[in-house]
């Protein structure tokens, strides 16, 4: 099936909004930017981090990126900065800083 | 036209029988006086094996209309049943239904809601959910309510409509009297309603949809709200030609509102349900002694025919508006309330009085009816003014 062009949602008249308001497609809440609602984000203290992926299994918007079994980054987009992984993290690796403030230097 | 089979039996057999005749795939309910005998009756037929229906029994009317919604959209065409606090306990559903466009088909036995606890009719139930966004019927009569829930699967299911369908009967007094119906055979239904086509539905692995999302922080929920408004105005016209073609089968003509001596009535009651039968009995009594009296009963409430109630009342001296419910706080009952509003656009202001009656099942005797006209009579001539709402014969 073509993906569901929703290039000009904010414009739709009438008749485009689907039946019921159905979405014509499966699995595509990542299109759904979440990132807005965050007034905290996340940050990871690289050297404290063990790897252990404990933050990776419980971040309920699954914004914890992980490449060849390693903790890399955080997906903004998504991240509603609920604070789950920092409270999770074994070896308090995570902390969570006000959004619009300065970065901590992170090593 | 078709052949039929006149049968003598109560409001509820012939309801289920039906939709035993539409053949849902899907039936989730609970049962709740007066409506049990619909659901068990079905089920009955669904044991015999006359009807391949997948029968979801559940523990309450909340859990029966949310299977109802998951089965429809799911692609299943679906029917259940209610009444009373059953229907008031299905009110987030009721919305749920209409907002995702799912035909689901509900016959609703009209009853009193509680308190003080009471199972007999009335109105209340269907009424408090009148904007729920289902299109609704009502039916004076067992074979009307018969043949309410036969067109009521083609009209929900038209694809210029997918709606809900909300088809009534009062309680006890249609639900369980025994009356004279004359029923399709099962083919002519089957041919009637067709196979339900559905748009979207879940489980079609080849094209994956996504049911119930969040429509968004600002998104457009008022737009889909518009859509459904533009859809019920839409059903006005469907539900005009289902009857046109359902009354060629049947030989029964069907209206949204249904006149008796409006050619020429000076003083009229407008009326929903069981009692429209003796309000034609005392107009006809009353013709008899020269009094020019009319009757309109109104059959579909949602979309309600404004412009059908303005034209057959527009000429009329007086009109009575009777209510089998309350909306306390307002001028009148909700028919009330839309007649009124049907008037306000007419050129000559029709002197309109609302009378409250058969709450609870309160007794509707022909006396108070002729009580009404009578009023009627003396607004007519003048010699009386619409005054507040009355409770009709209430001690
Ligand atoms: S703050 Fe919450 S949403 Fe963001 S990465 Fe951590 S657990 Fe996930
Ligand atoms: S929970 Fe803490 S230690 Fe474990 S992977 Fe995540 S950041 Fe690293």
């Amino acid at each position: 099936m073509a993906k569901w062009d929703i290039s000009r949602i904010d414009e739709w008249k009438g008749d485009e909004f689907p039946l019921g308001a159905c979405i014509p497609e499966s699995g595509n809440s990542r299109e759904y930017v979440t990132g807005g609602w965050r007034s905290q984000r996340p940050v990871r203290d690289s050297e404290k981090c063990t790897q252990c992926l404990i933050c990776w299994i419980m971040c309920p918007d699954s914004a914890i990126v992980v490449v060849d079994e390693k903790v890399t980054d955080f997906k903004l987009d998504h991240c509603k900065g609920c604070g789950v992984c920092a409270n999770e993290c074994p070896a308090d690796a995570i902390t969570m800083v006000p959004e619009g403030c300065e970065l901590p230097e992170v090593k | 036209m078709a052949t039929q089979k006149t049968v003598s039996t109560t409001g509820n057999i012939v309801v289920a029988d039906a939709m035993r005749q539409c053949r849902p795939d899907v039936m989730a309910a609970y049962p709740i006086t007066p409506q049990t005998t619909i659901v068990e009756e079905f089920a009955a037929y669904v044991a015999q094996g006359r009807v391949h229906t997948e029968y979801i029994t559940v523990e309450s009317e909340h859990s029966a209309m949310s299977a109802c919604i998951g089965a429809s959209a799911a692609g299943a065409r679906v029917m259940t049943a209610t009444s009373s606090q059953g229907l008031a306990l299905m009110w987030e559903e009721l919305h749920i239904a209409s907002g995702m466009r799912l035909p689901i088909i509900m016959a609703n036995a009209n009853r009193a809601l509680s308190a003080p606890i009471n199972i007999h009719c009335d109105h209340s139930d269907a009424m408090g959910a009148r904007d729920a966004g289902w299109v609704m019927l009502f039916a004076e009569t067992a074979q009307e309510a018969y043949d309410n829930t036969i067109m009521a699967t083609r009209i929900g299911e038209n694809p210029d409509v997918l709606l809900p369908v909300m088809s009534c009967l009062d309680g006890f007094i249609t639900t369980h009297s025994i009356d004279r119906i004359d029923v399709l055979d099962d083919d002519t239904v089957a041919g009637f309603v067709g196979e339900y086509v559905p748009q979207n539905a879940l489980l079609d692995i080849d094209q994956p949809v996504t049911h119930g999302a969040f429509s968004g922080l600002g998104g457009p929920f008022f737009e889909f709200k518009r859509a459904q408004r533009d859809a019920i105005e839409r059903s006005r016209e469907v539900i005009k030609s289902v009857a046109a073609e359902y009354s060629e089968l049947s030989g029964r003509p069907f209206g949204a509102i249904e006149t008796w001596g409006m050619e020429d009535a000076e003083v009229a009651i407008v009326v929903i349900g069981s009692t429209a039968g003796n309000t034609r009995h005392v107009a006809r009594q009353l013709r008899a002694q020269g009094v020019k009296a009319g009757v309109v009963k109104v059959r579909v409430f949602r979309p309600f025919p404004y412009a059908e109630l303005a034209a057959t009342l527009s000429g009329v001296k007086a009109v009575a508006v009777m209510d089998r419910a309350e909306s306390f706080g307002a001028e009148g009952g909700p028919l009330f309330l839309e007649v009124r509003s049907a008037l306000y656009d007419a050129e000559t202001r029709v002197p309109i009085v609302g009378y409250i009656y058969g709450l609870g099942g309160s007794d509707v005797r022909l006396d108070l009816i002729e009580r009404v006209y009578a009023d009627l009579s003396d607004i007519a001539a003048g010699t009386a003014q619409p005054g507040g709402l009355v409770y009709l014969g209430a001690r």
